[in-house]
């Protein structure tokens, strides 16, 4: 633990894990109850982020590197995932003009 | 001491054994594959050249033999544990006897057929199943082990059931086929049994084995085991071979094309039984008090069969009748352990009654399909050649002299006499049946005048060369054939019985005392000769005055007979009784089963599982809102509950 900068323990960790739990609710709270598509994919963004927070936190405290190797990985898979997920309400709003999902249920039984 | 098999280390003669078999085979996949499209003529010459190049074939490993058996192996087919089950053939003076037998009387009722079936839209099929029939066969008499043999056994009556349903269009050719089907299978269960036995006894199912490890063991002659396996093994001989009480498929088998019934209810198929019992002589001398059951069953088999014969009008059904009798002949030798004896009948059973289907099919061509006695005669100066050799036939099977019949039964009453005189006594008796019904059916068909219609008597013609060659040589045969056996008194060699010898080398270690000849004195093999030829003229004489003097023909359908005379016609009502005693419990046990446990147990359970599945699916499937919300919150609330159930909070 010598190795971890002071500066860093000036913030204590809990303080981080409350942080990012309260994102992590918001976004699910978000993704649950909001309708328009655009606003869910940022709830997931946020969701993600609170994970990634809590990820990097972690990896400060133990000073292990890690943790930040998966955060990198996970930006790059949410951009990707949010250039393929764009796309796809893009092309729904072109079709429907709207990004409603409770009218998009077309492939029900 | 007994040679045993070696292997051939000759590998030119081991591509000869494999070619025997395999030609016949390859016509099969010619014939069954072009079937529509090859033209007859086509058809018909590579069906016959395959089976006749196997007979060269045959004929050259039968002049190159020294002596010593030998094996050929082809290929490791099954390997289990210690069981091993090689496909490989074994070539010793048995199985070339059977090899030449099947493939020359195969090849010549091959060429009969090209002229008999000329008119039948399934030309290339017939050829093609006949084709696979000698594949079979020749697997069943070359095998080297048991199992072997019964692929060769099962191989054949698969080609029965086919070719006796060939004209599968007419129902009751079907049913004759099922019928001969499983009675065949009733008898084959026995064969099985047996080959499962001797594996667990010997631990091997090769002949070579079997044989010596059997010669080794202390304590075998007429133990449980061995009673038990022959008898088992006997089950599957009486089913092929036709042997009361499994014989009845045999006289139905007639609804088959009549090539059909020469070559596999005459000449090779039913033989096939012999031919086992043969293989296991040892087994079978190590086991007297089955030779006594196979004794009795063949002499009763002898005269019941020859009794049905004597009341038969279809042409067919006499033939066929007079082979079940004939057959139980040869198990009657088989069980007085008159081995060689037994092989010299089938053999010249086979070219005399082969001649007689194939004469028989000769008068039904000419009389376009008309098998029924009462409506033929006076046939003999239509059909001459047809008649000369049908009549050579006759001659041969009622034993009169020099013909190939007389020799063999001669020789096999004189072993039965040893043994026992009551059972010979029968056995003239049937001897005495069977030239009667013969001659009857010879008077009938040929002499007197003719019966039937006025269409018919138009259309009489003497068969086509393909057909009365076969004839031909078939009656030649049926000639000469017997002198390959002359009997001792006439101070010839007995050619048949010194080649054979050898293979009962194992039986005579086995079982000494059996093998103790009882020499006949001269005398008295003259007196039996008398006997049995007197016997024959005898009932030659009645059946003329019967039949050609007093021009009796038998009653018509709706006639009333005697009680006696109806019993016999009726074949003893025996078909009738297994109807009632098998067939229709079984058909009203799976009725029963059928309505009650199929389909008020079964049928719902099974239905059961399907019905659910299918309403499960359905209740499942409304879940799919397609409410991208309502997944949402699904998935939320599952990934919580998988987080909560892995905290263990219990």
């Amino acid at each position: 633990m010598d190795q971890i900068p002071e500066v860093i323990r000036t913030i204590p960790l809990n303080y981080y894990l409350f942080f990012s739990t309260t994102l992590f609710v918001i976004g699910v709270t978000g993704v649950l109850t909001r309708r328009n598509a655009i606003i869910i994919f940022m709830c997931i963004e946020l969701m993600l982020n609170a994970v990634n927070l809590l990820l990097t936190a972690f990896s400060a405290y133990r000073s292990d590197a890690n943790a930040q190797i998966f955060v990198f990985f996970i930006m790059a898979v949410a951009a990707a995932e949010v250039c393929v997920g764009l796309a796809i309400i893009v092309m729904i709003y072109r079709n429907i003009r709207s990004t409603d999902i409770n009218i998009l249920n077309n492939l029900k039984w | 001491m007994q040679e045993v098999a070696m292997p051939a280390n000759n590998p030119a003669m081991a591509l000869i054994c494999l070619l025997i078999p395999l030609l016949p085979f390859i016509g099969f996949l010619i014939n069954g594959l072009g079937n529509r499209k090859l033209p007859v003529g086509l058809a018909g010459f590579i069906g016959s050249a395959t089976v006749f190049i196997s007979f060269l074939l045959s004929l050259y490993l039968f002049f190159t033999f020294n002596g010593q058996p030998y094996l050929t192996d082809i290929f490791n087919w099954v390997s289990v544990g210690n069981l091993q089950i090689p496909i490989s053939f074994q070539i010793d003076q048995l199985s070339l006897i059977m090899l030449l037998l099947v493939t020359g009387v195969g090849f010549v009722i091959h060429v009969y057929s090209i002229g008999y079936m000329h008119h039948d839209e399934n030309f290339g099929k017939f050829f093609a199943f006949l084709n696979l029939f000698i594949f079979s066969m020749l697997l069943l008499v070359m095998g080297s082990n048991y199992v072997l043999m019964f692929f060769g056994w099962e191989g054949v009556g698969l080609c029965s059931y086919l070719l006796i349903g060939f004209w599968n269009k007419n129902q009751n050719y079907n049913n004759a086929a099922k019928k001969a089907f499983i009675m065949n299978r009733i008898g084959d269960l026995g064969f099985l049994l047996g080959i499962f036995l001797i594996f667990n006894t010997f631990e091997s199912v090769a002949y070579a084995e079997v044989f010596s490890k059997a010669t080794q063991i202390p304590n075998l002659l007429n133990a449980p085991v061995m009673v038990t396996i022959t008898l088992l093994l006997f089950i599957g001989a009486m089913g092929k071979s036709a042997q009361l009480p499994l014989y009845t498929w045999l006289p139905d088998a007639m609804a088959g094309p009549t090539p059909v019934s020469a070559l596999i209810h005459a000449a090779t198929m039913v033989t096939a039984g012999i031919y086992m019992v043969l293989r296991s002589n040892v087994l079978y001398s190590l086991a007297p008090d089955t030779l006594h059951v196979i004794a009795i069953i063949g002499l009763i088999t002898a005269v019941f069969a020859a009794t049905i014969g004597l009341a038969q009008n279809d042409v067919k059904k006499v033939l066929a009748y007079s082979t079940v009798s004939q057959l139980g002949y040869m198990f009657l030798a088989l069980g007085v352990t008159a081995y060689s004896s037994s092989m010299f009948h089938v053999l010249t059973h086979a070219f005399f009654k082969a001649l007689l289907f194939l004469g028989a099919g000769s008068v039904i061509h000419a009389m376009s399909g008309e098998q029924d006695i009462r409506m033929m005669g006076g046939l003999r100066k239509k059909l001459p050649i047809t008649f000369i050799t049908f009549f050579v036939g006759t001659l041969a099977i009622s034993g009169i002299p020099p013909f190939a019949g007389f020799f063999s039964k001669d020789e096999l009453l004189a072993h039965v006499w040893e043994h026992s005189k009551i059972m010979w006594a029968f056995g003239v008796f049937a001897s005495f049946m069977t030239a009667f019904y013969m001659f009857r059916l010879l008077y009938l068909t040929f002499f007197g005048t003719f019966r039937g219609t006025e269409e018919q008597r138009h259309h009489l013609h003497e068969s086509p060369s393909s057909m009365t060659l076969p004839l031909i040589i078939l009656a030649i045969l049926s000639t000469i054939g017997g002198f390959m056996g002359m009997p001792a008194v006439f101070g010839a060699r007995h050619y048949l019985a010194d080649f054979l010898s050898p293979v009962f080398n194992n039986a005579r270690i086995a079982n000494p005392t059996m093998f103790e000849a009882a020499e006949l004195s001269h005398s008295t093999e003259y007196m039996l000769m008398a006997i049995s030829v007197g016997v024959a003229v005898l009932a030659i004489i009645v059946a003329y005055i019967t039949y050609v003097k007093n021009r009796t023909v038998p009653a018509e359908e709706s006639a009333r007979l005697s009680p006696l005379h109806n019993l016999i016609y009726h074949k003893y009502y025996i078909d009738e009784i297994y109807n009632a005693l098998i067939v229709r419990p079984v058909m009203w046990l799976s009725t029963n089963v059928y309505r009650f446990i199929e389909q008020s147990i079964i049928d719902p359970v099974i239905n059961g599982f399907g019905k659910g599945v299918i309403g499960g699916g359905r209740s499942l499937r409304l879940l799919q809102t397609g409410d991208i919300g309502f997944y949402i919150f699904a998935m939320v609330l599952s990934i919580v509950l998988i987080i909560i159930l892995n905290f263990r909070f219990w």
